[in-house]
């Protein structure tokens, strides 16, 4: 399954080059036209010269690990690559470098703690990647600085119809692009895999920039909050709930019309969907959106539990309904009315 | 024009951001010789074009330093002629009391940093560093004197004389990141020697201590191929966990991360290696705190770089590096410039 | 001025949702202007064309505002900020939605007060389950603070002052504008309180030669003030020097400072040490633009009783004014040393 390859895949924010080619080759053939900006975003178009043009976005990176600095012993120091919580890289098996090297980043026994330590957080300052080499000068001939580190996690099946890996942010609207960019729709469309997204948002400005669409929809993937000791008030999306519609994130808000034209679109194909109920957090949709002069823009998301974390959670079901919610929108932007 | 000279004089100066004119005006007399164009744009960036060889289609490359320095702009008189101040950019409060200052009023004045004095302050409160809002600048100036020279919004930096230390060190305000600025020459004064494709943009910017808004502006003007910014990161000292430092006197530092584009870097490494100039790494895992932030979202994408000289005590008035980083800097960056190619520039787009 | 400043200040217009305001001030200017348009971020153009210099003037027309995220199932509202909103000045307050719906604003049990935070805080309009609260709010719809205006001589109190009295002055300024050869757009930007997000967008689309905003600023006349500013209210426009967004071109510092004087404007000088206006994008637009802050003095910014006295906006005006109808001199503003 291309959903799995592509959450299997190593891509952190600043080398995402694996997840680029297997999206590449999974592309080719279905578009008309495949290119790069200088920061690695790829532009896939099919519909050249109809109007309007529409540009739908997923970014490719995941958040991750890089290689900081090495320690006598051989241990890898290490700094995290977007939003990370230190409490989630604790007792994890990891993949480093180029040469996919596996490591772990272990913890001091709990045999070996004092009891007031056991309450505190361990801080990335003192977590370490083990990749079994026994000195500095080993490792430094198997690893580099800088080198980029993931979670080393097999992407299952689990419940019903789910899906638990890493990665799903945002390889589930990666995935889903691939998908959209295979029909044909009466508009030009540029399908954009954009990079560092989870580094401040990196990619996008530039993408909207080289294409100058009419009209931009951004598949992302979304924090589900729906678990156990949280009110139903702070569940920001909910699992099974279909695609998340943003009405207003800490980037961007989404315009009514946009709001009306997804909505509509839910309730008349009967896609189930519900509305983020967060404020906080960034998309891809805050750069394009203030691109050139403003271009309208949506975002539409899957809901995903344990977001940027190695075992995340997300619905199958949610994902399909996201897919045929892209769809149908692009459709009725085509059908005209949205521009006035 | 040689590079402790020049900058023993720019250093000297007052440059606080979004007011950095009169060191543009002796950035400008020394880089002018080296360039074939000299302009200033609306913000203030100071642009020196040099122009490749060869016709049409030549590779662009974009080099960055900013001019601007820290400072204090003043937010209020008070009763007594003391003046309230703000930061320009980021200050160290700690490193600041008791200091001197060259104030730009209607006259240049100069002023202390002080406090309330220590023998009155209660035990507890000496144990806490002093916040911005209970120092003043002191004129000793009667406040009728003070209201008609001084006005809210004057600018003010630290009085500091550049002091050369052994081993060709320079210890000085402003080195970042007019030792930046320095390097941008010695590499113009290389490449006098050197035969390069390319158009060269040298630009001194403005406001990068409060938001790389001259970065942001100049690349957006200039549009290149490569930008690289040139700029300062941390030299070793104590207290300092080895991964965040560079050491002084072991030449340039590259950075790299996804702020970088990986064939600049690959470029920059192997020139290093082929001219056997000394090079140091670090990494950034997000954007830099530099110019190259600026420049690699710009447009629509600029392959970007980033080489920084090794200083100590960064944002304190006593800064510190070693010319000879700042030397091989410059080597360093000529040779790839010489080495540009319009193959090169296509080959960023390549994935 | 009072007038349509006390029609401004109650008129709805949270960012994201400023078509009613917009509105209220095409129809205030339509008479005066060339054209007027929109755009897709939501700001409202209003130009007067001419041959010289194109300026832009910026005033935001929104205000802070709290979005419903959650509709419980006895019919409280649960809440999210949009912009800059404190949850002390908030609680107690009386709020309202664009359909006129008004909730009262209050919280959960704490123990410390310190710990007051917006997610233990809820918006009540009264209804007694969520199908009696969904007849009139939906998951996605805006409140602001509600409030009329008061006047108490010749000072003003009321909402969202920060930034009506902006619009107010620029309005007033586009229907005075004597003969000019500048081309003059007056920009009523939206989305400024969650980013400077209007102004980055038009600042882009026109490309001006210079910029303006004019909005309100601290004041530091009240007992013990947050911050030693040297504003006070009543003594006259400020020209800002700095804010956190921008640093004011020096020559459209001098530019506003020399008109003031000449003029007999009283002024002031204005060093923000925290926040941002629209200036803050339309400087670092495209290849950069000379941009300048007029500020309206103004108590109490982000609460419901925002005071500014009238005065400080008649003289506001007459700098505008001044500007936008003088010669604009490029050459002397853009310094391009010659070789």
């Amino acid at each position: 399954m291309l959903l799995k390859r592509l959450a299997a895949a190593h891509g952190v924010s600043g080398d995402e080059s694996e997840v680029r080619d297997i999206l590449k080759e999974e592309i080719e053939g279905t578009v008309e036209k495949i290119y790069f900006d200088p920061i690695g975003s790829m532009y896939a178009c099919k519909g050249t010269g109809r109007k309007p043009k529409v540009m739908v976005a997923a970014h490719m990176d995941e958040v991750g690990l890089m290689v900081a600095g090495f320690e006598k012993s051989g241990l890898i120091k290490i700094e995290k690559v977007g939003g990370i919580d230190d409490r989630v890289l604790v007792s994890k098996p990891v993949t480093v470098g180029p040469n996919r090297l596996p490591g772990v980043i272990g913890a001091k026994a709990i045999h070996l703690q004092k009891i007031n330590e056991r309450t505190k957080v361990i801080n990335i300052d003192n977590l370490y990647i083990d990749i079994g080499s026994r000195s500095q000068d080993e490792t430094e001939k198997l690893v580099k600085l800088g080198d980029y580190v993931s979670f080393k996690v097999k992407i299952r099946e689990i419940g019903d119809n789910c899906l638990s890996g890493k990665a799903f942010d945002n390889r589930a609207g990666c995935a889903i692009l691939v998908e959209v960019l295979k029909e044909d729709y009466d508009l030009e469309l540029t399908g954009v895999f954009t990079v560092q997204e989870e580094v401040g948002l990196r990619g996008s400005g530039a993408a909207a920039y080289n294409v100058n669409p009419d009209v931009a929809l951004v598949i992302e993937s979304t924090i589900a909050s729906d678990v156990a000791g949280t009110k139903e008030a702070f569940h920001a999306t909910k699992l099974g709930g279909g695609p998340a519609i943003t009405l207003m994130d800490a980037s961007f808000i989404t315009p009514q019309k946009m709001v009306d034209l997804l909505v509509n679109t839910a309730e008349k194909l009967g896609i189930p969907y519900q509305f983020r109920r967060l404020t906080t957090a960034s998309t891809d949709a805050g750069r394009i959106s203030q691109t050139y002069s403003g271009i309208l823009t949506g975002v539409v998301s899957v809901p995903c539990r344990y977001i940027h974390s190695p075992f995340s959670i997300i619905n199958m079901d949610d994902w399909q309904n996201t897919l045929r919610l892209v769809k149908g929108a692009l459709n009725a932007i085509a059908e005209g009315g949205l521009l006035e | 024009m040689e590079i402790k000279r020049f900058l023993t004089d720019i250093c000297e100066m007052h440059g606080v951001s979004g007011y950095e004119h009169h060191v543009a005006a002796i950035i400008k007399a020394a880089l002018c010789e080296h360039a074939d164009e000299v302009r200033q744009d609306r913000l203030g960036n100071v642009v020196f074009y040099r122009k490749g060889k060869g016709d049409g289609g030549r590779p662009r490359i974009l080099l960055a330093a900013h001019m601007d320095e820290i400072g204090f702009m003043v937010t209020k008189i008070e009763e007594g002629g003391f003046l309230r101040f703000t930061s320009v950019g980021g200050i160290d409060t700690r490193t600041i009391v008791g200091q001197e200052v060259l104030l730009s009023a209607r006259e240049t004045l100069p002023g202390i940093i002080g406090a309330k004095p220590p023998h009155i302050i209660p035990d507890e409160e000496k144990e806490k560093a002093y916040k911005m809002e209970d120092l003043h600048i002191d004129l000793a100036l009667p406040e009728e004197r003070v209201r008609k020279l001084v006005s809210p919004g004057d600018l003010a930096a630290i009085r500091r004389e550049p002091l050369m230390l052994a081993g060709d060190s320079l210890a000085a305000k402003a080195l970042d990141d007019r030792a930046g600025v320095a390097v941008m020459l010695c590499c113009l004064q290389e490449l006098e020697r050197l035969h390069h494709k390319a158009d060269v943009y040298a630009v001194a910017t403005v406001q990068e201590e409060v938001g790389v808004r001259g970065a942001t502006t100049a690349t957006y003007g200039i549009v290149p191929d490569i930008g690289i910014a040139i700029d300062v990161n941390h030299g070793e000292m104590p207290g300092v966990s080895e991964q965040d430092v560079s050491q002084m006197g072991k030449g340039p530092t590259i950075n790299i991360g996804p702020n970088i584009h990986s064939k600049v870097n690959g470029e920059l490494i192997r020139l290093a290696k082929e001219y056997r100039i000394p090079y140091q790494l670090e990494i950034t895992p997000g954007f830099t705190g530099t110019d190259a932030r600026a420049i690699q979202v710009t447009r629509g994408g600029i392959a970007t770089g980033l080489l920084s000289i090794p200083l100590r005590y960064m944002h304190t008035s006593v800064e510190l590096v070693d010319l000879n980083d700042i030397r091989q800097a410059g080597r360093l960056l000529a040779h790839f410039i010489a080495a540009i190619d319009t193959p090169f520039v296509e080959g960023l787009i390549c994935y | 001025m009072k007038d349509l400043l006390k029609k401004l200040s109650e008129t709805y217009g949270p960012a994201g949702r400023e078509e009613t305001i917009a509105g209220v001030i095409k129809d205030e200017l339509e008479s005066f202007v060339d054209e007027t348009f929109t755009d897709v971020t939501g700001n409202l153009y209003a130009v007067k064309k001419g041959s010289g210099a194109k300026i832009m003037v910026a005033a935001h027309m929104d205000e802070i505002g709290i979005i419903v995220t959650f509709i419980e199932e006895k019919g409280f509202l649960r809440f999210s900020n949009v912009g800059g909103v404190s949850p002390y000045i908030l609680l107690g307050q009386q709020v309202v939605f664009s359909n006129g719906t008004v909730g009262t604003v209050s919280m959960e049990k704490l123990d410390d007060i310190k710990k007051l935070a917006l997610d233990k805080m809820y918006i009540d309009i009264g209804a007694r389950d969520r199908d009696e609260a969904s007849a009139k709010i939906r998951i996605g719809d805006v409140a602001t603070y509600y409030r009329h205006v008061s006047f108490n001589g010749g000072r003003v109190i009321g909402k969202a002052m920060d930034n009506r009295t902006g619009c107010a002055v620029l309005i007033k300024a586009m229907q005075e504008l004597g003969d000019t050869n500048n081309t003059v757009y007056a920009v009523f930007t939206a989305q400024e309180e969650v980013g400077l997000r209007g102004s980055r967008t038009s600042s882009y689309r026109l490309d001006p030669d210079v910029g303006l905003a004019v909005d309100v600023t601290l004041v530091g006349d009240t007992p013990e003030p947050p911050s030693p500013m040297a504003v006070s209210l009543g003594k006259g426009p400020a020209v800002k020097v700095k804010d956190n967004s921008v640093i004011c071109h020096p020559r459209l510092k001098e530019m506003l400072i020399n008109l003031a004087v000449k003029n007999n404007i009283p002024y002031q000088l204005e060093v923000l040490t925290a926040g941002g206006t629209d200036a803050g994008a339309i400087h670092i637009s495209r290849e950069g633009v000379p941009a300048g802050v007029i500020s309206i003095p103004c108590r109490y910014v982000h609460t419901p009783g925002e005071m500014v006295e009238l005065e400080d906006l008649e003289n506001a005006v007459r700098l505008l004014k001044l500007f936008l109808e003088g010669p604009v001199d490029l050459q002397k503003i853009f310094p391009c040393y010659p070789r």
